[in-house]
């Protein structure tokens, strides 16, 4: 064991130091070693995080200053020569649809499976299914998106033609034919991709349920449909709510399996299905390598904004859960 | 209203583990019938078996017949969810709803049993918690949550929704054994009440709680740990208290063993 030269003492009597032997500070070796290294991470952290929040702001403003246009109403994306105009409203369009889409799809679905592996299923059959669910997490996206583009796209078609003869005249599931590099094939794709994490999240809370809340619920003669209505469900909300956010924060970022997919153009088109439009962080992939200095500044600005919706997210989801509390169960 | 149970033969296992062996006994109908015995003679699995609570427990299952009057609950074709309708149950730890309401939680299991009309479930609500002598502490606050209330007050609540939907028979497991005194004596005035309309069993550690408020008590016994608990015998809590007919009985209860 190595002594600091400080205390010099055998490890058996206290430390020496001025004053009585029970009042003042005794300090032992190890315990500064570790408050100096966590501390240390503590620190380290919120300055990294600084210096990310200081970069992405000057590189803005720098950006924010030179753009001729509208930033988050401009309809296109033209960040080089003497006349740069360039705008976020097709980004944060096609960012918000199609993570809206994804949600809308792999939330219910999730909590399906959640639900019957942990309430349904004949344990034999439960803990597989679990291990291909965690599976899926570990797939890359690069892989999601060949997938997408090279069998999702092709076998899409018949399904949108579907949703336009029915449901065209929404505006929103119109259909002129061609490839299905839409918003909505991402949407599709972003659902499957964020399935895993939505589902073991929500799977871990069910399976957290105290016993005698469901067998408050069994006793009165509840079905299982029931049990799971009455006591497992609103116990498990929070837990729902923050594995959706988890997934739509996934969502919101995904850039490879975006970019291999979606057919990207600066329009906001209402329908859906049509190929066109672009996300954040597809649009900051697909531009960058060839972007010179102010053509980087400009989509680390979108990036920023990508940030601050992120945060929004979450903070929005941390309210819900908050404002959930006094009925949470913790207090039971 | 209240119906008389007569079990025969019933043994209850845990997988390949028997924890109840061949019990038979009668609970008469508007009585108060105790059970007691030391930890881990089956009396709390015996109690489940009573409303098929038993075979919620992976690997639960069970042996032999519970007649309610002339139905045998363990018959082909009986649903138990239709009878965990009838024998209802309150268990040792409080367990309401903690997303509902106190009114929520008392109209629960009518929700689940068909539609009812506001007022007859307001009417039903309140008469309920009359029933469970709590609804002088809640009337106010009806739409605020279950689990705000003191332990007790929550048991109280736990019995006034069990007897909301009418059962015929009111189980209790250990239903005091999380209270402080004061609110176990409210449980136990209130079981008194209670015995004018249902047929109540309730399972406890405390003796004087069996002598108090029973009718009848049951004792219950383990040759071993590891060996299915048995029924040693069941008489007028009177009788079992002052000269049960087994020595195994009067050794339990004068404090010998167990």
């Amino acid at each position: 064991m190595k002594t600091p030269s400080s205390t010099t003492d055998l490890p058996p009597l206290p430390p020496q130091h001025d004053g009585s032997a029970v009042s003042g500070k005794a300090v032992r070796p190890g315990d500064r070693i570790f408050l100096g290294l966590s501390r240390g991470s503590g620190i380290a952290l919120l300055a990294i995080m600084a210096a990310i929040a200081v970069f992405l702001t000057y590189r803005s403003v720098l950006a924010l200053s030179g753009d001729k246009a509208n930033f988050f109403t401009t309809l296109d994306w033209n960040a080089s020569g003497t006349d740069p105009k360039f705008g976020i409203a097709v980004l944060a369009f096609g960012t918000l649809v199609s993570s809206l889409v994804a949600m809308l799809i792999a939330v219910p679905v999730a909590v399906g499976i959640a639900l019957f592996i942990s309430h349904y299923a004949p344990r034999k059959l439960s803990a597989p299914l679990s291990y291909v669910i965690d599976l899926l997490a570990a797939v890359p996206s690069i892989i999601y998106g060949l997938w997408g583009a090279l069998f999702l796209v092709p076998h899409l078609s018949g399904l949108y033609s579907w949703l336009d003869d029915y449901l065209g005249w929404t505006g929103i599931f119109s259909y002129g034919g061609g490839a299905a590099r839409s918003l909505f094939t991402v949407g599709i794709l972003l659902a499957i991709m964020i399935l895993p994490i939505v589902t073991s999240v929500s799977r871990e809370v069910f399976l957290q349920v105290p016993k005698m809340h469901e067998e408050a619920a069994l006793a009165l003669g509840a079905t299982r449909w029931e049990v799971i209505r009455m006591s497992v469900l609103p116990f498990g909300r929070s837990g729902i709510i923050s594995a959706s956010m988890l997934g739509l924060g996934r969502a919101l970022g995904e850039t490879m399996a975006v970019a291999t997919v979606l057919s990207p153009s600066f329009l906001i088109n209402t329908s859906l299905l049509d190929p066109g439009g672009g996300t954040f962080a597809q649009n900051i992939a697909s531009k960058f390598s060839e972007a010179d200095q102010f053509g980087q500044d400009a989509l680390i600005a979108s990036g920023l904004v990508l940030f601050v919706i992120t945060l929004l997210v979450n903070g929005a989801a941390r309210l819900i859960i908050a404002r959930r509390k006094e009925y949470s169960g913790a207090a039971a | 209203m209240a119906k008389r149970i007569d079990v025969s033969g019933l043994s209850a296992y845990y997988g390949s583990h028997k924890a109840i062996d061949d019990i038979s006994m009668t609970v008469e109908p508007r009585s108060v019938t105790a059970f007691i015995g030391p930890s881990g003679c089956g009396k709390s699995t015996f109690l489940r078996t009573l409303n098929r609570m038993h075979e919620v427990t992976p690997g639960g299952r069970v042996e032999g017949k519970v007649m309610l009057d002339d139905e045998n609950l363990y018959g082909s074709g009986v649903d138990p969810v239709a009878v965990r309708r009838t024998v209802g149950m309150v268990f040792q730890r409080p367990n309401p709803f903690p997303t509902m309401s106190i009114f929520d939680n008392v109209a629960a299991g009518l929700r689940l049993n068909g539609s009812y009309k506001k007022s007859e479930l307001k009417d039903i609500v309140e008469r309920s918690l009359k029933g469970a002598n709590l609804w002088n502490e809640v009337k106010d606050r009806l739409n605020k949550p279950g689990s705000g209330l003191s332990g007790g007050q929550q048991q109280r609540l736990c019995i006034a929704r069990a007897i909301a939907v009418e059962p015929q028979v009111l189980l209790m497991d250990e239903p005091c054994s999380a209270l402080d005194p004061i609110s176990t004596l409210a449980i136990e005035d209130l079981i008194g009440e209670l015995k004018e309309r249902f047929t109540i069993v309730i399972v406890t550690h405390n003796m004087q709680q069996a002598a108090r408020v029973s009718d009848r008590t049951a004792f219950f016994n383990l040759a071993a740990v590891g060996q299915p608990g048995k029924l040693v015998e069941i008489d007028e809590t009177e009788r079992i208290f002052s000269n049960p007919s087994v020595q195994a009985t009067e050794d339990y209860i004068s404090g010998r063993f167990g």
